[in-house]
């Protein structure tokens, strides 16, 4: 856009420039000019000026807005994925701040503050069902944490049940809902919840619908000071109840980790000073805690009774390294390095697969690039030099498939190359070929770069053309009449006449096939895929959507540089469509 | 450019070896079918040097047609003893080229649209560049070709059957098309294609033929920053456009709803109709709008009555990109859609994937004629907007 008709400063005419260039002209001759209003001449232009500016904008703001919504934010959030790591420090807050004083480097196990913190989180997040999330996550950086966590979602519950087995051995009441309501919650709630019971109780004997909501739990004051991680944890438990369950605390009994803070609690303290409601039951279990024959476990000894993983300090390691908000783990991931003590460093031999894809992806671009070139040469060069009438019907043979379905395309490709297609047909019926051993041309990279060669071949044809057809034919006549050979005049006169629409074309095409994802997908197999089949794959179906997003960055980067290359080279303003 | 050339007979001895040698070629490949490779080439080199002969020197030009139409018969009963049916065909085409053939060599015909200058050499080069050309056409254009009989295969195969090759009507039939035409999967993928296209197409053409406009004014501030960011969905390789959208799209609720694989599509076509469009205005004569004004007309009739109409063309054919775009997307409906919005793509993607059946082949086939109906009017749509800004005299 930067051609002669759209730069103000080169049209000739009435246009507010050269309007206010003429003025100021016309002012170094003597006084103001004024226009028909009496306002300075100066004035009124750049007031018109500035009133045309608005009115471009105003025609390609709605546009804008559209695209930045549309397609640019997605392309952001893509990049923000990249690096975007809540879900460990979301998942498990206490651990992440217990791990923090941990030295991962002294080879033992961190301390028993962070086997509780664990020990809370994984409990949470397994009711709230995002310890297997977690779980996954964590095992794109080591194998087995996947298992791990999943185990522990439903393994924790043994460690509170140790306790909740002895408190109800000695009190029924202790593996009820009610009475633990009544320990926990304020009068006047467990009041209001007795008569909701009532009301309840009553409407169902009427045989009435009856659809009011629970009364909501409160916690009472004085026993948050008496059981502080008791009343913690139940306060959690009962607006968990609430909020996700759509149950209450009333009719539930809480979670078994509720009965370890419970142990926790009477432990640490005395209850004899306690007179609030049901003050005997939390004095036997007081007494019960204290008797030494009371069965306890270590948080360690629970975990490592789940899995024994747990005790490998390599888990936790991993846990501590990524806990960070941002990481650059995914973009490490992606070209096959991981993080270890030492910093980023790159993966065993058997685990590079990305280097592989970036490479493969490299090569067949450039090889279906390098057939492009060949093939389109001769066919641009034959339709620059021929009659505008046959040029025009030969250039319909190459219009046809850029306009043609490339899912149509590929689709007879896959008809052409299967090993019951034509071509092997036809190889048979002649003979070539025997019945036995028809040639495997699909589902390798052979199929890909002739399927994606015979795509992408008019994109190369069209720019090589639109150049061709600017070179004069006299300098190659030249060259002859002054001596040359064929051969001569073509290489040292033509051919670097034509550099250019190779350089358009190898560009765009290079751009074209290091992104594409249908044909290598429906052609490709497993050896002819690229790193776009990758991306889709974590996206779909391993679900590793920062990876996927960091390979995607990757790739738009080397995208992007192209693309400016191909700026630099052709101008983005010359990209034509359809000749 | 006057034609001095001069066209006179060529010896005997140049005329049979070559003629022989198209002969011998041809004899490759009938004799590998039937047996023996090397009898072939011997049989076809005998066989066309002596049917030249015979042409040039006992028929010569005066009973061309006779000699022609003599070839023809000849290979057309040897292809049926030799093959049958097909034969038959390939029999009859072989005679009609050779026929040619033998009369463009042996009277020299083919130094006709030559400089009488060039050397033996030089001819033979620039037939074999002609030919080379020739197959990279066919390597162009034979797999649009091929999918359109196998359509209409009586078979489940992707491949021609002995039938087909017979020529039997037995080896047709329409039950490809009637599949696609009675399956409730493929019409529902059909209308949410023809849903999803035009609105798609007409959301980018709107928005972006009004910022064309714009963008065409002399004084756009950040025009080139301006332009990249309008450009980008045609730039950004479309598996991360719809990793992006997926990411982006299902944060907002967008995922698997037809408005969001409408506006993805949207964005998608902007750039055509962008390119499109501002390639029109490039040519359009500013000094008419300003008429317009001066006799009255405010800009929104202006608009309509003087500019839209110049830049109709244009406008159209930015449009038919960005419906065709959006009628040939796959990638982005994969990700962005759910199984609500299969289009005709996803269909044909998975059952390629999958391998299902071949009515693929018969959808193919349509869109390959809608592609052509395209084609014609985009070409057409350009000549005229040519014609209309004074570009070419056409």
């Amino acid at each position: 856009m930067t051609d002669a008709t759209s730069d103000p400063d080169k049209i000739e005419g009435p246009t507010p420039d050269n309007a206010l260039r003429a003025a100021d002209a016309a002012e170094n001759l003597g006084g103001p000019v004024l226009a028909a209003d009496g306002t300075p001449l100066k004035k009124s232009l750049a007031r018109a000026l500035r009133m045309q500016k608005l009115r471009a904008l105003a025609l390609i703001a709605p546009l804008l807005i559209f695209v930045l919504v549309t397609f640019i934010a997605p392309i952001a959030d893509m990049l923000f994925r990249s690096v975007e790591n809540q879900i460990v420090s979301e998942t498990l807050p206490r651990t992440v701040a217990a791990l923090e004083d941990w030295d991962a480097e002294s080879g033992e196990l961190p301390g028993d503050a962070v086997f509780e913190a664990a020990y809370t989180d994984i409990f949470i997040a397994a009711e709230n069902k995002r310890h297997t999330r977690l779980g996954t996550r964590l095992n794109y950086e080591l194998t087995g944490v996947s298992s791990l966590f999943r185990k522990s979602g439903r393994g924790l519950d043994d460690i509170g049940e140790v306790y909740l087995d002895q408190f109800e051995d000695l009190d029924e009441n202790w593996d009820e809902a009610l009475p633990w309501a009544e320990l926990m919650g304020t009068e006047a709630s467990v009041a209001a919840f007795r008569e909701w019971e009532a009301a309840e109780d009553a409407a169902r004997e009427a045989g009435r619908d009856f659809d009011e909501p629970i009364p909501s739990f409160e916690l009472r004051a004085d026993i948050s000071e008496t059981l502080p991680r008791t009343a913690e944890m139940y306060q959690r438990f009962a607006t968990f109840m609430e909020v996700e369950e759509e149950d209450s605390a009333f009719e539930e009994e809480p979670w078994s980790i509720v009965y370890t803070r419970l142990y926790e609690d009477l432990r640490d303290g005395d209850m004899s000073s306690y007179d609030g409601p049901r003050a005997e039951m939390l004095q036997a279990a007081d007494a019960l805690v204290d008797n030494p024959d009371f069965e306890t476990v270590t948080l360690q000894d629970g975990f490592e009774e789940i899995d024994e993983d747990w005790l490998d300090p390599e888990v936790w390691r991993t846990i501590q390294t990524y806990s960070p908000n941002y990481t650059s783990g995914y973009f490490l991931n992606a070209v096959d390095m991981q993080k270890t003590p030492d910093g980023p460093a790159l993966r065993d031999e058997d685990e590079r697969i990305y280097g592989l894809l970036f490479k493969r992806t490299m090569f067949m671009s450039l090889m279906i690039t390098f057939s492009c070139i060949l093939l389109a040469y001769p066919v641009a060069y034959l339709l620059s030099n021929l009659p505008m009438r046959s040029a025009n019907l030969l250039m319909i043979l190459v219009l046809l498939p850029f306009w043609t379905s490339l899912l149509v395309r590929t689709s007879a490709w896959k008809v052409m190359l299967q090993q019951q297609g034509v071509i092997n047909d036809v190889l048979v019926w002649l003979g070539l070929v025997g019945d036995a051993e028809r040639l495997v041309m699909i589902n390798n990279q052979f199929g890909t770069i002739v399927a994606m060669t015979h795509i992408l071949l008019p994109f190369m044809i069209l720019p090589m053309y639109s150049v061709m057809s600017t070179i004069p034919p006299y300098y190659v006549r030249a060259a002859k009449s002054l001596g040359a050979t064929n051969w001569t005049a073509f290489w040292r006169v033509y051919f670097p006449q034509s550099v250019p629409g190779i350089g358009a074309g190898s560009i765009l095409v290079f751009i074209l096939a290091i992104g594409y994802y249908i044909t290598p997908e429906i052609v490709g197999g497993t050896t002819g895929t690229f790193i776009s089949n990758r991306i889709a794959y974590h996206i779909s179906s391993s679900l590793n959507w920062g990876l996927a997003a960091a390979l995607g960055t990757i790739l738009l980067a080397v995208v992007l540089i192209l693309y400016w290359a191909y700026d630099r080279i052709v101008g983005i303003d010359n990209v034509k469509l359809g000749g | 450019m006057p034609i001095l050339t001069e066209i006179k007979k060529q010896p005997m001895s140049f005329t049979l070896p070559v003629v022989g040698a198209f002969g011998a070629f041809a004899g490759i490949f009938v004799g590998t079918a039937n047996g023996s490779t090397f009898l072939g080439i011997l049989i076809g080199f005998a066989l066309l040097a002596a049917l030249a002969y015979v042409a040039l020197e006992v028929l010569g030009t005066e009973r061309e047609k006779q000699a022609k139409w003599g070839i023809i018969g000849l290979l057309v009963v040897l292809g049926v003893l030799l093959g049958g049916l097909p034969g038959l065909v390939l029999g009859g085409l072989f005679g009609w080229f050779f026929g040619w053939l033998v009369y463009w060599v042996g009277m020299g015909r083919y130094r006709a649209p030559l400089p009488p200058y060039l050397t033996g050499g030089q001819v033979l080069w620039h037939y074999s560049f002609r030919v080379l050309c020739g197959a990279i056409f066919v390597f162009l254009i034979t797999p649009i070709l091929v999918v359109m009989p196998l359509s209409f295969n009586a078979e489940d195969f992707f491949t021609f059957t002995p039938e087909m090759l017979r020529f039997d009507p037995e080896g047709y039939s329409l039950k490809h098309y009637r599949d696609f035409f009675t399956s409730s999967e493929w019409q529902q993928a059909l209308r949410n294609s023809v849903i999803i296209a035009p609105v798609a197409t007409l959301l980018s053409v709107s928005f972006g033929t009004l910022a064309a406009i714009g963008l065409s004014s002399e004084h756009v501030p950040f025009r080139r920053a301006i332009m990249a960011i309008l450009i980008s969905p045609m730039i950004v390789p479309l598996i991360i456009s719809a990793a992006g959208m997926y990411f982006f799209y299902s944060r907002i609720g967008l995922q698997g709803t037809f408005a969001g694989v409408i506006l993805a599509h949207a964005a998608l076509g902007i750039p055509f109709v962008i390119i499109t469009v501002t390639a029109t205005l490039v040519g359009f004569d500013r000094s008419l709008t300003r008429a317009s004004a001066n006799l009255g007309a405010d800009p929104v009739r202006t608009f309509f009555k003087i500019q839209m109409p110049l830049i109709l063309p244009g406008v159209i054919s930015g449009g038919l990109f960005a419906f065709i775009t959006s009628f040939d997307e796959v990638v982005i409906v994969l990700f962005v859609g759910s199984a609500n919005q299969q289009t005709l793509p996803w269909q044909m993607f998975t059952g390629l994937r999958e391998q299902i059946s071949p009515t693929i082949l018969a959808v193919a086939t349509i869109l390959v004629a809608i592609s052509i109906a395209l084609l014609t009017t985009v070409e057409l749509l350009r000549r005229r907007s040519e014609k209309m800004r004074g570009l070419s005299p056409g």
